[in-house]
Formats: structure tokens, C-alpha cells, sequence
């Protein structure tokens, strides 16, 4: 299990980002991480994986544990080893590689040519397309390709928790369907998933426990279920009214509309 | 190059014997240079680092040979029946890789304390310790240079008319193996995490790529491929030995790097044939023009052939604009 435990973050020493949250990834489970622009759902996916030092962020309070062990500090490459993996914001793809240098590069951490081998039948078995593009140069994947080969890519790890950066991000409606639906299929195969997105209809419909956050703080968790019904969740996150009908974005006055974020 | 020339002095500028006898000695230039603007851009690529040190790694790398094979003797000294050519090979190859080494110990010394400093300072930083290497190796060596007492001597091998020093053919053999030996390189997990480092830092840090490493490794292997340049730069027919003016062969691998794009392994070895040759052509077919071009006009061939294909190809022959889908 991961839990993150009243975690400060700092950028360039003044900026709070993040103001003590805290959550939990069981084992086996989907937990969904929603928030709006700016939130700090990305500062909260380095600060788990290691990566905040090239933004020049540092956790100044709360620790970070991995089955009961303080990983806080530890090389992100260390981390990786340990079974955190990260589908990055925006794919990231090698761009100048072929697929399966992707794949080669991403399974650099997992030196036992057996586990390779069997994570990589396991990402060509559950995406059927990379195998079809596999000598193709990543740069020339279409987007929907791209976010395939950044999971796989991750997935060569054997993570036991994985991390997705708003996976569905640009996609068209119907490759964010798929894209939910690898997601559901990776969990079941015992990846726990830690799912960052904006798009809350999408993350909510497949988690077990949603959080929300807001300017650096949780302001609410819980059932996917009842947050669903929620109505600031509802008003601010799915754009419907208090009725259920869309609502038109010219009401939503937003400074005159208190959130209440009562749970 | 030069030394092609008091042979050709008589001979028939355009007979084809004359013709072959420039490209051999292009090829021998011109594979010196695609070894050092290999190693350049491979230092470039994972790292971002523009090296003007690149020149003092070439002494040094011949530097720690001179001083493997005469002063320390080693592997020689415990192997009294191998023969000349055995041993004299294995201490340059120990020599080469301790070069290799000191360019490790730049890495982490000078170049991994400034990293996400700006790009700029960190090229000065390389201006720096080149002065203060080929300092170093300039006060040791001296401005008679040492010799490398290479085997093969002055001895050359005839084919047809056309001339081919020795110590020519082994470079041809070992330039020919470190360029499949970086080929494959590059298809191994190591050189596939370089490519991915060169390509996206951080998404390479989030698959556990430790980047320093990878930094590390790029800084060996451009010092060890600069000494092996600065090995066949040291002995007959270019030099009499390493000394000050080894490091100035990078000057002339320079253009090489440009032509074939600052971010291309390929476009190194391509650029540095391409300037090998011009400069061999050069020297043997403009030299009928010397009234005009004046007498060391295959110097600067290099730079002029830079210039007009920099007109052309702003990014150089090979150099990547962006693989963008459109």
C-alpha cells in the first residue's frame, strides 16, 4: 500500500503548492485524484515518484510510505525498482526511438530476462496495436498510439502501483473509453492504479475511492458512488446543474457560487 | 594529407593513381575525424554539453599511451615472448581507456555540479579545462612531443601504385570496429537508455534511467574514441609523437561535427569523411592554384565545405529539425 501522509511541497523555496495532504493507494484498488488546473495533482505524482527536483520542488513536511517504508527521499530510480511506475502528463513518448526501444528503455530497471520477456507478451497482449507498429519510430504514432506506448512502456516495470497522468488527456471520446478500459483490465491483473485526471466522470466510473483536491489541499474523499452525487462535485466537475439538466456556462458565476465541499 | 605530397610532387595530377592515393590518405583523415566528432556528439546528445574540451582528451588519451607503453611498459614487461605489435596494442588500448577515464572524472568533478546550470557556462567551464588540461599534458609532453614507439614503424604497404602506410591499415581496421562496436552499443539497454536521456531527461528519470550515470558513460566513451583519434594523430605519418599540437586536430573535426549535425552519430562519421577528403583533395589538387588560394588552403577547406552547407542545411546534413507528426 501507498500513503502519502500530510505532504508539504515547495517550489523554489516560496512557492506552497502542496499544504499537507494525504491519501492512500491500497493494493488492488483504483484510487482516482481529481482536481482542477493547478491544483497539485502533478506536484502530488513527483513528489511520490522522485521527480521533483528538475522543477526545483522539495517536500518540506510529511513523509511518503511504500508498504510501511519511507520512500520521502529515495532516487526515483530506486523507486521505480520498488514498484511505482509513472505514465507521465502529455505521453512523453522517445520520440525519436522505435516502439520497442521504448519498451527496452522503459523496462531498463527490470534486468531478468525471464520478467522482460513476460512483460512485454503481457503490454503486446493488451495492446494488440503496438504489436502491429512495433519497429515504427514512436514520433510518428498518432496520439491514441502514444498514451498505448507510455503505459506500456511503464508497464515493462511490472509496477505493483501505477500512476497515470490524465491518460485521457487530448484524446477523442472513444480512445478515452478504451483508455478506461486498459486502465480496468491492468487493475484486474493486480496493478493497483493511481488515476490523476480532470476528466471526473471517466475516473470516478472506474475507482474505488476518489479523492479531490483543490489550491494544494484534499478538500474531499470517498465512494466514487457519493461523490457522484455530490453536488459541488456535480456543479464543478461534471458541469450540471443542481437539477441534473446542463447547465449553460454562462450562469456558472463562479466567484458569486460558494463551494462547500461538505463530506 | 602532406605527407602524400613529395610522392605526387612528379606524378600526373590526373592519372587515377593520383586520384586513389587522395582518397587513402582522405580516409585516414578523415576516419580521425569521425572518431572525434562520434565522441563529440555522443557527449553532446545525452548530455547537452557542447565540449571545447574536446581537443585536450585527444592529447591526453595519446598522452596516457606514450606513457603505458615506454615509461610503465605495461602489459609488456610481463609478457617477455608476445610479440611487438601484441603488446604495443593492449597498452594503447589500456592507455585509451585510462584517457576514457579522465573524461569520466571531468564529468563528475566539473560537469555534474553545474548540471541545470545554463548551457553557456557549462561550454565555458569545458573552454577552461581545456586550457588547463593541455597545460598539463604540454608541460609533461613537451614541445618535441613523446613518441608512441608504434610497431609498424614507417613501413608501408604497396597496392598497385598507390601507397598505404601500416600503421594506415590498422587505423582503417580499428576505426571500422569501434564504429560497430557504437552501433551496437546503441541497440543495447545501456545505449538505448542513453538515446532516451538524450531524447526526454525527465520521462528517462521516470522509467529509473539513473541520468548521471548515463552522463557518466557518454563522457567515457567520447574521451576514450578522442584518444584513440589522438593515437593515430600521434604516430607516422602525422606526427612524430604527442605533444602540443596533438590537440589541434579537433580544430579540424570541428567542421566535420557541423556539416553532419551537431545531434547525429551518423552525420559525425559522414561529416568527418566528407572533411577528411576534401582536405586530402585539397591538398594534392589545389595546390596548382597556390599563387592564388595560397599555400595551406586544404586548412580551411573544411570550413568553407561547413559553410556552404550550413547555408543550405542550417541544422547540418543529418542533424534532426524535430520528428513531429504532422
Amino acid at each position: 500500500m501507498l500513503s502519502v501522509e500530510n505532504l508539504e511541497v515547495v517550489y523554489n523555496d516560496v512557492v506552497l503548492v502542496l499544504r499537507g495532504i494525504s491519501l492512500e493507494v491500497p493494493d488492488g484498488k483504483i484510487v482516482a485524484l481529481l482536481g482542477g488546473n493547478g491544483a497539485g495533482k502533478t506536484t502530488t505524482l513527483r513528489a511520490i515518484t522522485g521527480l521533483l527536483d528538475v522543477h526545483e520542488g522539495d517536500v518540506t513536511k510529511g513523509e511518503i510510505y511504500l508498504d510501511g517504508k519511507r520512500i520521502t527521499h529515495d532516487d526515483p530510480s530506486e523507486r521505480v525498482r520498488m514498484g511505482i511506475s509513472q505514465v507521465m502528463e502529455g505521453r512523453r513518448v522517445f520520440a525519436e526511438l522505435t516502439v520497442e526501444e521504448n519498451l527496452r528503455a522503459g523496462a531498463y530497471t527490470n534486468r531478468n530476462g525471464g520478467k522482460v520477456k513476460k512483460a512485454h507478451d503481457r503490454v503486446m497482449t493488451l495492446f494488440p496495436r503496438l504489436k502491429e507498429r512495433r519497429n515504427a519510430t514512436a514520433g510518428y504514432l498518432s496520439g491514441g498510439e502514444q498514451q498505448m506506448l507510455a503505459i506500456g512502456r511503464a508497464l515493462m516495470q511490472e509496477p505493483r502501483i501505477l500512476i497515470l497522468d490524465e491518460p485521457s488527456l487530448g484524446l477523442a471520446p472513444l480512445l478515452v473509453q478504451e483508455v478506461r478500459d486498459i486502465i480496468v483490465e491492468i487493475n484486474a491483473q493486480g496493478t493497483a492504479v493511481l488515476l490523476i485526471e480532470q476528466n471526473a466522470n471517466m475516473a470516478l466510473s472506474i475507482a474505488h475511492h476518489g479523492y479531490i483536491m483543490e489550491t494544494g489541499k484534499m478538500v474531499m474523499d470517498g465512494d466514487p458512488k457519493r461523490l457522484l452525487k455530490d453536488e459541488d462535485v456535480k456543479e464543478f466537475y461534471l458541469g450540471l446543474h443542481a437539477g441534473g439538466e446542463k447547465k449553460s456556462f454562462r450562469d456558472v458565476k463562479h466567484y458569486k457560487r460558494r463551494k462547500r465541499w461538505l463530506s | 594529407m602532406i605527407d602524400t605530397l613529395p610522392v605526387l610532387a612528379q606524378t600526373d595530377l590526373s592519372s587515377l593513381d593520383t586520384f586513389l592515393q587522395m582518397l587513402v590518405g582522405g580516409l585516414a583523415l578523415g576516419t580521425i575525424y569521425a572518431l572525434l566528432a562520434m565522441g563529440f556528439v555522443l557527449i553532446f546528445k545525452a548530455t547537452q554539453v557542447i565540449n571545447f574540451a574536446h581537443g585536450a582528451l585527444v592529447a591526453i588519451g595519446a598522452f596516457f599511451v606514450a606513457i603505458v607503453v615506454l615509461d610503465f611498459e605495461i602489459p609488456g614487461r610481463w609478457m617477455p615472448g608476445a610479440p611487438e605489435w601484441l603488446t604495443w596494442s593492449l597498452a594503447a588500448a589500456l592507455g585509451v581507456v585510462a584517457g576514457g577515464l579522465i573524461g569520466l572524472l571531468l564529468e563528475r568533478l566539473f560537469i555534474r555540479p553545474m548540471v541545470g546550470e545554463p548551457l553557456f557556462q557549462i561550454a565555458i567551464l569545458t573552454v577552461g579545462l581545456d586550457i588547463v588540461l593541455r597545460t598539463i599534458v604540454d608541460d609533461i609532453a613537451g614541445l618535441d612531443g613523446r613518441p608512441l614507439a608504434d610497431p609498424w614503424g614507417i613501413a608501408t604497404a604497396r597496392f598497385g601504385n598507390v601507397t598505404i602506410p601500416h600503421t594506415q591499415l590498422v587505423q582503417f581496421g580499428v576505426v571500422l570496429f569501434l564504429m560497430i562496436v557504437v552501433a551496437l552499443f546503441f541497440r543495447s539497454r545501456t545505449g538505448i537508455a542513453m538515446r532516451a536521456t538524450a531524447w526526454d531527461q525527465e520521462a528517462a528519470r521516470a522509467q529509473g534511467i539513473k541520468v548521471g550515470r548515463i552522463f557518466g558513460i557518454s563522457w567515457f566513451l567520447g574521451a576514450l574514441l578522442a584518444g584513440v583519434a589522438g593515437v593515430f594523430a600521434s604516430i607516422f605519418p602525422r606526427a612524430a609523437g604527442v605533444s602540443s599540437a596533438t590537440a589541434f586536430v579537433a580544430f579540424g573535426a570541428f567542421p566535420a561535427i557541423i556539416l553532419g549535425g551537431l545531434d547525429s552519430v551518423v552525420g559525425a562519421v559522414v561529416g568527418g569523411l566528407i572533411i577528411g577528403l576534401a582536405e586530402s583533395a585539397a591538398s594534392i589538387y589545389l595546390v596548382q592554384f597556390s599563387s592564388v588560394l595560397g599555400s595551406g588552403f586544404s586548412a580551411i577547406i573544411g570550413y568553407v565545405i561547413m559553410l556552404l552547407v550550413l547555408l543550405i542545411r542550417p541544422y547540418g546534413l543529418f542533424g534532426t529539425e524535430e520528428i513531429r507528426r504532422v
